[in-house]
């Protein structure tokens, strides 16, 4: 028996719990790779639609991340794009016809996001730069670390277009009606935040902060 | 590096096994699946009648609510009733009616019918009318209720599929629903006018003809004409019944 082992890593050394945070801020998919930014836009009207994306990604993005980086060493190269997207579609579809028969309620609000889940870049790009080359833990890890990030971004854009948009958080009002001008009031709230360019805006302005807290992100040009 | 004989046999395998998964899938949840579109049908149903259903008790509801459940032809004659679990004229029972397909045999002119649902209410009886249209990306769907007069709006409730959601997809919130109650869908002279989702307001409408109108969703236009559309297409077809009943 051969007496050198080799050293395991912990299950949440440092190495790996950078795995997870790093995509929260400095390698922020929406907000530093610009990408998934067209799901972004669509899904952040209302907070509870962006909040279940943003759990349908992590379980997309998680357990294919897991698949593709189980299996990385027998996908051919030249076909690894097509490989990547049935895994994708395989998952979303599974999800669906899950939440279809379980989760009834949900999974009508979901409909529509549940296709979009399959056209986000951010998947295939953690499949494309991540998976492919990684072993199974950090794989899974890298897979819920970007879908946290980009959910966090969905529900801070959603928390924004909702509340100036409809004058509701998770579909409860917060602004007193005597407040709005039909009432007597002066409030009235903006229509514009619900259609899809303000979520460009709102993104903007989230990039905008994050640059100024971290100057390292500005590109010198 | 990969032979082409490898990549052939490694797609195909997992082709073959994605596909088996999935339509294990399909199949074994497929049961759970229809009787939770069973359900949510039973639901709107109630909604229409003011009844708010849950999952468990949407069944032993409607069966306490709904007191017939009428199969009408395009002449307005009914041939088929149910009733407390029996079937007592024709041979249809309602609630297994394909809207769709109905809807797509007076699209095609050819013969049709259509589901009405009569309840007992605290106000007395109403008649519940299920809708189905088509929306901006997909099907919207809903029920409407009329009370005694077969014209005045008791209930109403809509759904979709994929319409844009805080736009289009708002027909489904309670609000704009509830907007329909007391709406009229014949005018004094006893003609049909259905109900028009009128963009910019109601307000903007004729005075006497804000009782057969509602408000539009703020950008969503396109659904809120299909609402429109929906009603007629689906309200019309009980006109020549409505009519033999008076």
């Amino acid at each position: 028996m051969s007496t050198e082992k080799t050293e395991r890593e912990p299950l949440f050394s440092p190495k790996y719990r950078k795995l997870l945070t790093t995509p929260l801020g400095r390698e922020n998919p929406i907000t530093v790779q610009v990408l998934g930014i067209c799901s972004a836009l669509a899904v952040t009207a209302k907070l509870e639609p962006a909040f279940v994306m943003a759990i349908s990604v992590m379980a997309v993005m998680g357990i294919g991340n897991v698949v593709i980086a189980a299996l990385r060493n027998t996908i051919p190269p030249r076909i690894r794009i097509i490989v990547q997207l049935v895994v994708i579609a395989a998952l979303v579809i599974l999800v669906d016809q899950i939440l279809k028969a379980f989760a009834y309620d949900v999974s009508k609000q979901l409909s529509v996001f549940v296709g979009l889940i399959i056209t986000n870049c951010i998947i295939m790009g953690r499949f494309e730069a991540f998976a492919m080359a990684n072993k199974v833990w950090p794989s899974f890890l890298d897979g819920i670390g970007n879908a946290l990030g980009y959910g966090w971004i969905l529900i801070v854009v959603a928390f924004f277009r909702e509340l100036l948009g409809s004058g509701t958080i998770w579909g409860y009002a917060v602004i007193p009606s005597s407040w709005y001008i039909d009432n007597g009031g002066f409030y009235s709230n903006n229509g514009m935040m619900i259609l899809p360019p303000m979520a460009l805006i709102t993104v903007g302005v989230i990039i905008w902060v994050q640059r100024k807290r971290d100057p390292e992100l500005i590109e010198e040009n | 590096m990969f032979t082409n004989r490898y990549i052939f046999i490694y797609s195909s395998v997992m082709v073959i096994i994605v596909a088996a998964i999935l339509s294990t899938a399909a199949m074994v949840l497929k049961p759970y699946q229809e009787r939770n579109i069973a359900i949510a049908k039973i639901q709107g149903i109630l909604l229409a009648a003011d009844t708010v259903a849950s999952a468990d008790n949407a069944e032993a509801l409607f069966n306490q609510i709904i007191l017939e459940e009428l199969v009408i032809d395009q002449d307005g004659k009914v041939t088929g009733r149910f009733s407390k679990g029996q079937l007592t004229d024709g041979n249809d029972r309602a609630f297994d009616l394909s809207l769709k397909k109905e809807l797509y045999n007076k699209r095609q002119d050819n013969p049709y019918k259509v589901p009405l649902y009569i309840a007992e209410t605290d106000s007395g009886k109403i008649f519940i009318i299920p809708l189905l249209g088509k929306g901006l990306w997909g099907p919207i769907y809903g029920n409407i209720s009329l009370k005694a007069d077969m014209s005045t709006i008791y209930g109403a409730e809509f759904g979709n599929d994929k319409e844009t959601p805080g736009l289009g997809a708002e027909i489904s919130g309670r609000g704009f629903a509830l907007q329909f109650l007391g709406k009229t869908i014949f005018n004094e002279q006893g003609q049909f006018v259905s109900i028009t989702v009128k963009k910019g307001g109601v307000g903007t409408m004729p005075a006497d003809a804000r009782i057969h109108g509602v408000d539009a969703i703020s950008g969503g236009t396109i659904t809120s004409d299909a609402v429109t559309k929906m009603l007629e297409n689906c309200l019309e077809n009980y006109v020549a019944y409505f009519k033999s009943q008076q």
